[in-house]
C-alpha cells in the first residue's frame, strides 16, 4: 500500500545554507534518506523550489487562466514530499515521523488510490 | 395475548441480550475475518434479524456461534453477490473453510475485542470519532443513542461513523495491538476515549439521566473488559479504579432538582460504599506496581476524598502534592487549576489564587473557581464579577443553579 507524505513548513525557518547547522540539517535528511532505503519503502520522494516559485493554472470556459503564487498564501508551505510503500498506516506513520521537518513543520500522509483493478 | 406472542417477546428479550453482551465481541471476531467494518457490521445486523425469523422453531444450542455463523455466511453472499471489486477483498476459500468448521454447542468464541478497540481509538481519528466508533462498534449503541448523547442529528452521527470506517479502509488502519514501542501511547488513547465516554454520562444534566447511566455503565464494562484483557496493566487499573470511585460519589452530585451539589455540601452517607471498596482497592493494586501514570494518580486522588469522613477532614496537602506530580506527567493548565483548588484548601485561598494558571481564560471552571476562592478570601465584589463570569460560560443548568446561588449569598 503506498502513502504520499506531504512535508509542509515555514519557510525560511531551516538554517542558511553555508553555515554549519545548514550541514548538520542537510545531514539528518541524508540519514533518512538513507534509513528509508535501507527499509525498502522509499518509492520516491523530491524537496520543491520556494512557493515563490509557484504558478497556478486553470481552465475555465475552455480559456486557461496563469496566477503567480501558490495555492493557499499560508504560513506552512508544501516544501517537498516522500512516497513510502508500506503495509499499514501505523507503519506509513512511524517513517514519516523520521522526516527531520523539526519543531515548525507538519507531515500529511495521504493514502494514495490503488486503481490497479478499475478498467 | 397468545403463547405465540408470549414466546416471541422472550425470544427478543434473549437477543436485546445478546446483542447488549456480545454485540462488540461477535463483530470483533467478524472484522478479523472479513477486514472490513461495513461489511462486518452490515452481517452481523442481518444475522439478528435472521434470528428473530428462525429461533422461535427452536432456540440453537449455541445462540453466539450460530449468531457468527449467519453472518459469516451472510458476508459470503454479499461479498459473490458484488459487482464490483471489493477493496480489501477478504479471502473466500478462507470465509468458507470457517463455515465448514463443526459448531460444537460449547464452541469457544476468541475474544478479538482488544485488537477493535485498538483501532477504534486509533490516534489517526477524531477524538470524538473514536468515541462514537467505540460505542457502536464494542458497546453495540444503536446511532441514534450516540447521536443523543452528544446532542447531534441521527444523521450527522450516521455520516460522521461511515467516514471513520471509510478511513479504516482506505488508509489502511491496522486491525492489530499496537507494536511494544508504540503501546504506552496508544493505550493512553483508549483510555482516555474510555474516560471521556464516562465524563459525557456523568455531566449531562438530569433531564438526560438515561443517556448518562447508559454511558457511565458502558465506559465501566469497557474499563472491566480491557482488565480482563490485558491483567496487570497499572494504567488500565488506575482508569477502572478512578471510574468507579467517581461513579460511587455519584449518587450525592445531583439534588432533587438536578442542582449540582458541590463536594462540601454532599450526603456522603449516600455515596455507594461497595464501589468506594473495590476502586480503593484497586487504586492499592495499581500503585503497588510502581509504575503510576495520570490514570492512577486522579484515581489516588479520587480515592483520597472517598476515604475522607468530611470535607474538612480532606487530606488536602496529599492532594496538592498528587496534583502536582500529575502536572509533572502531563503539563496542563487544568491540572493546574486542580492543583491551585486543592492548595486554597490545604493552606489558604491566597494561596489557591496565587497558583491560579494562566490561559483558562474561557474556561467556566476556572472562573467558578477562581469566584469561590475570592469569595472564601472576603473579597465580594471580584468575586461577584467572577461568578457572573462562570455564569455567563455555563450551558448546564445544574451548574447554573449553584454559581447563582453562591453569588447571590455574597454580602
Amino acid at each position: 500500500m503506498k502513502y504520499l507524505a506531504l512535508i509542509y513548513d515555514t519557510e525560511g525557518a531551516g538554517p542558511a545554507p553555508g553555515t554549519p547547522e545548514f550541514d548538520a540539517y542537510m545531514e539528518r535528511w541524508f540519514a533518512a534518506d538513507q534509513a528509508f532505503k535501507d527499509a525498502g519503502v522509499l518509492v520516491g520522494g523530491e524537496a520543491l523550489e520556494p512557493s515563490s516559485t509557484a504558478t497556478r493554472v486553470r481552465v475555465r470556459g475552455g480559456k486557461t487562466e496563469t496566477m503567480d503564487g501558490p495555492f493557499a498564501e499560508t504560513k506552512e508551505q508544501l516544501g517537498g514530499y516522500y512516497v513510502f510503500d508500506c503495509e499499514d498506516l501505523d507503519e506509513a506513520l512511524e517513517y514519516a515521523a523520521m522526516i527531520p521537518v523539526g519543531e515548525t513543520g507538519t507531515v500529511e500522509v495521504r493514502p494514495i488510490m490503488d486503481l490497479s483493478g478499475v478498467g | 395475548m397468545t403463547a405465540d406472542r408470549a414466546a416471541v417477546e422472550r425470544l427478543q428479550a434473549e437477543l436485546a441480550a445478546i446483542m447488549r453482551a456480545d454485540w462488540g465481541r461477535l463483530l470483533a471476531v467478524l472484522i478479523g475475518d472479513l477486514r472490513d467494518f461495513q461489511l462486518a457490521e452490515d452481517c452481523l445486523s442481518d444475522a439478528f434479524t435472521s434470528a428473530l425469523e428462525h429461533w422461535p422453531r427452536g432456540l440453537p444450542s449455541n445462540p453466539r456461534g450460530w449468531l457468527l455463523q449467519v453472518a459469516r455466511r451472510k458476508a459470503i453472499d454479499r461479498i459473490r453477490r458484488a459487482k464490483t471489486r471489493v477493496r480489501s477483498r477478504p479471502d473466500l476459500a478462507y470465509l468458507m473453510a470457517l463455515d465448514a468448521e463443526e459448531l460444537a454447542p460449547a464452541h469457544e468464541i476468541p475474544d478479538d475485542r482488544l485488537r477493535l478497540i485498538f483501532t477504534a481509538c486509533h490516534p489517526a481519528l477524531a477524538p470524538k470519532t473514536r468515541i462514537a466508533l467505540t460505542l457502536r462498534t464494542l458497546c453495540g449503541l444503536a446511532t441514534p443513542e450516540i447521536a443523543r448523547a452528544f446532542l447531534d442529528k441521527p444523521a450527522t452521527m450516521a455520516q460522521r461513523l461511515a467516514r471513520a470506517r471509510t478511513k479504516i479502509a482506505r488508509a489502511a488502519i491496522p486491525y492489530a495491538v499496537p507494536e511494544p514501542s508504540a503501546w504506552d501511547e496508544r493505550l493512553a488513547s483508549v483510555l482516555t476515549v474510555i474516560y471521556l465516554i464516562f465524563n459525557e454520562g456523568y455531566s449531562a444534566s438530569a433531564g438526560e439521566a438515561p443517556v448518562r447511566h447508559t454511558l457511565c455503565d458502558e465506559a465501566t464494562r469497557l474499563a472491566r473488559a480491557l482488565d480482563a484483557l490485558r491483567p496487570g496493566e497499572p494504567e488500565i487499573l488506575g482508569l477502572l479504579a478512578l471510574l468507579l470511585l467517581n461513579h460511587a460519589r455519584s449518587p450525592a452530585r445531583l439534588d432533587a432538582t438536578g442542582a449540582a451539589v458541590p463536594l462540601e455540601e454532599q450526603d456522603r452517607t449516600r455515596w455507594d460504599q461497595a464501589l468506594a471498596r473495590e476502586g480503593l482497592e484497586l487504586v492499592e493494586t495499581a500503585l503497588r506496581r510502581g509504575r503510576p501514570g495520570p490514570f492512577q494518580l486522579q484515581a489516588a486522588i479520587s480515592a483520597i476524598h472517598v476515604e475522607a469522613a468530611s470535607f474538612e477532614e480532606t487530606r488536602w496537602d496529599e492532594i496538592a502534592l498528587i496534583y502536582e506530580r500529575l502536572l509533572e506527567l502531563t503539563p496542563n493548565p487544568v491540572v493546574a487549576l486542580n492543583r491551585a483548588v486543592a492548595l486554597s484548601f490545604a493552606v489558604g485561598p491566597g494561596a489557591g489564587l496565587a497558583s491560579l494558571p494562566s490561559g483558562l481564560e474561557d474556561y467556566q471552571p476556572y472562573h467558578a473557581a477562581r469566584a469561590d476562592m475570592l469569595r472564601r478570601a472576603g473579597r465580594v465584589r471580584p468575586a461577584r464579577a467572577a461568578y457572573d463570569r462562570a455564569l455567563a460560560l455555563t450551558g448546564n443548568d445544574g451548574d447554573r443553579a449553584l454559581l447563582e446561588r453562591r453569588r447571590d449569598a455574597l454580602a
